[in-house]
């Protein structure tokens, strides 16, 4: 399949910001079942982008502006070639051992709740059958929808609202299956949707999970699905915050209004491959 | 001071003669005095948790602790050997990773350690030396042997009681201190700054700008941090006062920027910069890591050094010393009952009246138990805590910690001591100023030396005996 995605990141300030630093993962990847055919980031404010790549091998931009602004746009837009790999994630750049995923984060750490959770889904089996048993409830447990949670709610906090985005149930399921020992990870990208609809308020957020036997797969727990050809990957960590397409910090500028568009669509408006 | 068979041991000699000399009166006298002159200096900590007071005057202690030259010389080499195992341990498990490969270190204490920050894997830090000020908490149990109680490799702080404690010796103790010929500590600041210098990126050329970054006025080392900046020369910042453009790192200035090429950060990892580690942290500078990792501009200590230091790493420390030294360690380590280990918890928990406990991730002797001091309520809690959670705790035996006479308003009287020595490493090795902190611990009986414990601090001499 091959995907077009246009994601336009706009700031508009009350008063001038004189000092804007942001890092930003937008850059997508190859691996097995992706190829990145076109892809660019731009700017509408005169400015430079250093490309780093972080310790996890994202591709990281990062922007620094200190001069009055009262309103910045990013904009990246690019081409994907996909295929449906069955959930398995393979030559993708990988840093470290599956062992790192295991780690306690801020936003993943499992509260008693969770863990009886895990506990009573999976149990002990560390394999797919626990890992799709572990997919359908917390999508059956954890609604989809927009509004009581932000950036910076915990796994812990969404799991006892059993309300949500992507984002929550990727921290539930991340904190539910590294409860048990299973390697777990959070990954950000974009999701051609079935149902057609082409404009979106955001990115996608799904997760990943280390199966000996296999190696990395995919779980989209806002879906119930292991991610397809639909799905681009554009950056991977232990939680949100190690993918978010950007964490950026301001000086100045009282009140900030953001603006998200997002569009996912099949490229040259063709449907198959 | 007393050796095993209850001669004076040789560097005490003058000391124990001055203490029969003086009278009772005129060491309360330099008590007063001395506390008046940490007063006027302005040396106070904070002791977080105490409602009663916000800032305290730790308490000093004027009958200094003796170390004969042949004893540093010994102590010298063994902490030496000790920073470089720490700084080749921490190159490897960002870097190649051959302690893991060949099973030194259980996986999980790095990859699952929360001090061991993943996003400085690959990152290459200035001569690979992650630890430029280190401090090594150390205690002498025999006659003869050193060991390590903790290794301080974050952000070790109380070299001003050390430079504090020696100038009050000089001013109050000016005929028994003449009477020594005591090594000095006074360029420690110069020391320091040059190690700082030593890290800075190629491109600074001679003369680098090195600043100190604090996390200001509410830290309880804040005053160490103001006086070392003072001492050193360079300036005094908080996070505002820097910025990153084009991933340089910049500091304002009533004219225009100032590049800025080595920091000595007393922040935490956690509140470096919120783009990378915590979001809420408002004490950093948004973009400093990406800069840091890109070598434009250094960091001491490094970030992610807590990785060696915890207690968990440091029961290793003996195996981590052969194995990148190819050496036997000089410094002892106490012996450790890890609890992740159920045999080992067994024992722990059979014999928890007679033990020390640490929390493996905790600081500053919080959350410890000392078994013999305990009440049966206390041991009853800490029973409780480790049968929940045993890999987060180790014990240790209580050991007959080596004891130096202290003024203790009774009279003088014996009391347990640690040192620690602050060791810098730099791209010229490993410099350290003769001695340390001598921290007393003047509750009777007490083997806690922490000053958020009720701990104190002494003059350290290394004396030509």
């Amino acid at each position: 399949m091959r995907i077009r995605i246009k994601h336009r990141t706009a700031y508009a300030y009350d008063e001038p910001v004189y000092s804007i630093t942001e890092l930003l993962r937008m850059t997508p990847r190859d691996h097995d079942g992706q190829r990145v055919r076109r892809w660019r980031i731009d700017l509408d404010q005169d400015g430079r982008l250093v490309e780093t790549e972080d310790a996890f091998g994202n591709m990281v931009h990062v922007l620094s502006l200190h001069r009055p602004l009262d309103s910045l746009a990013i904009t990246v837009e690019g081409e994907v070639e996909t295929d449906d790999t069955v959930g398995v994630i393979s030559g993708a750049v990988e840093r470290f051992p599956p062992g790192l995923y295991l780690r306690e984060t801020a936003l993943t750490r499992p509260d008693a709740a969770i863990k009886e959770f895990a506990a009573d889904v999976i149990g002990d089996d560390k394999g797919l059958e626990g890992l799709h048993a572990l997919l359908m409830a917390v999508k059956r447990e954890v609604k989809f929808e927009n509004g009581p949670t932000d950036a910076s709610t915990t796994a812990a906090q969404a799991f006892k609202g059993r309300i949500g985005v992507c984002q929550d149930l990727s921290h539930v399921f991340i904190a539910a299956a590294r409860s048990r020992g299973i390697p777990t990870r959070y990954v950000g990208g974009y999701l051609l949707r079935e149902d057609g609809m082409v404009q979106q308020t955001a990115g996608h957020a799904w997760t990943e999970a280390h199966v000996p036997a296999l190696g990395w797969v995919g779980f989209d727990p806002a879906n119930g699905i292991s991610p397809t050809a639909a799905h681009v990957r554009v950056a991977m960590g232990l939680d949100y915050l190690g993918a978010a397409p950007v964490r950026g910090s301001r000086s100045g500028g009282s009140e900030e209004r953001l603006e998200v568009t997002v569009a996912v669509d099949h490229a040259r408006g063709q449907q198959q491959n | 001071m007393v050796g095993p068979d209850g001669s004076i041991r040789a560097p005490y000699a003058d000391v124990a003669k001055w203490l029969e000399a003086a009278p009772p009166d005129q060491l309360e006298r330099l008590r007063i005095e001395s506390e008046l002159l940490y007063r006027r200096g302005g040396i106070t900590f904070a002791v977080y948790g105490d409602a009663a007071g916000e800032e305290r005057i730790i308490p000093f202690d004027i009958v200094p602790r003796m170390i004969s030259t042949a004893e540093w010389a010994r102590l010298e080499l063994g902490l030496k050997q000790r920073v470089r195992a720490l700084n080749m341990y921490l190159a490897d498990i960002y870097g190649k990773q051959r302690v893991l490969k060949e099973k030194i270190v259980p996986e999980d204490l790095v990859w699952q350690n929360p001090a061991f920050r993943p996003e400085m894997a690959g990152v290459s830090v200035p001569h690979d030396i992650y630890v430029h000020i280190a401090g090594i908490d150390i205690v002498r149990i025999d006659a003869d042997d050193y060991y390590v109680l903790e290794d301080n490799a974050r952000t070790p702080s109380g070299v001003s009681y050390m430079l504090g404690g020696r100038e009050i010796s000089i001013r109050l103790m000016g005929d028994l201190y003449g009477a020594h010929r005591v090594a000095p500590v006074e360029d420690y600041p110069n020391e320091l700054v040059s190690t700082l210098r030593s890290i800075a990126p190629k491109a600074a050329g001679d003369d680098p700008v090195v600043v100190l970054l604090t996390p200001g006025q509410f830290n309880s080392a804040y005053y160490e941090h103001s006086f070392l900046a003072d001492k050193m020369g360079v300036e005094l910042v908080e996070g505002r006062d820097l910025l990153v453009r084009d991933n340089f790192v910049y500091m304002r200035t009533t004219e225009r920027p100032k590049r800025v090429d080595v920091i000595y950060r007393r922040i935490d990892d956690d509140f470096l910069d919120p783009l990378v580690f915590r979001p809420d942290s408002l004490l950093g500078v948004p973009g400093l890591f990406n800069a840091y990792a890109a070598k434009n501009v250094a960091l001491a200590n490094a970030v992610g050094t807590g990785a060696a230091d915890d207690k968990a790493i440091y029961t290793y420390m003996p195996e981590i010393v052969k194995f990148f030294l190819g050496e036997e360690p000089i410094l002892k380590n106490v012996p450790t009952w890890r609890c992740r280990n159920p045999n080992e918890l067994s024992h722990v928990l059979a014999h928890l009246p007679e033990l020390v406990v640490k929390e493996v991730h905790g600081s500053g002797g919080y959350g410890m138990l000392v078994g013999p001091a305990a009440r049966a309520a206390e041991i009853e809690r800490f029973r409780g805590l480790l049968k929940a959670h045993p890999e987060n705790y180790i014990a240790q035996p209580t050991l007959a910690l080596s004891a130096c006479p202290s003024f203790v308003g009774s009279g003088v009287a014996p009391r347990h001591v640690d040192l620690r020595p602050f060791c810098l490493t730099g791209a010229k090795g490993v410099k350290i100023v003769p001695g340390g902190l001598t921290r007393v611990a003047l509750k009777e009986g007490s083997l806690v030396v922490n000053s958020s414990q009720g701990g104190g601090t002494k003059d350290t001499w290394v004396v030509d005996v």
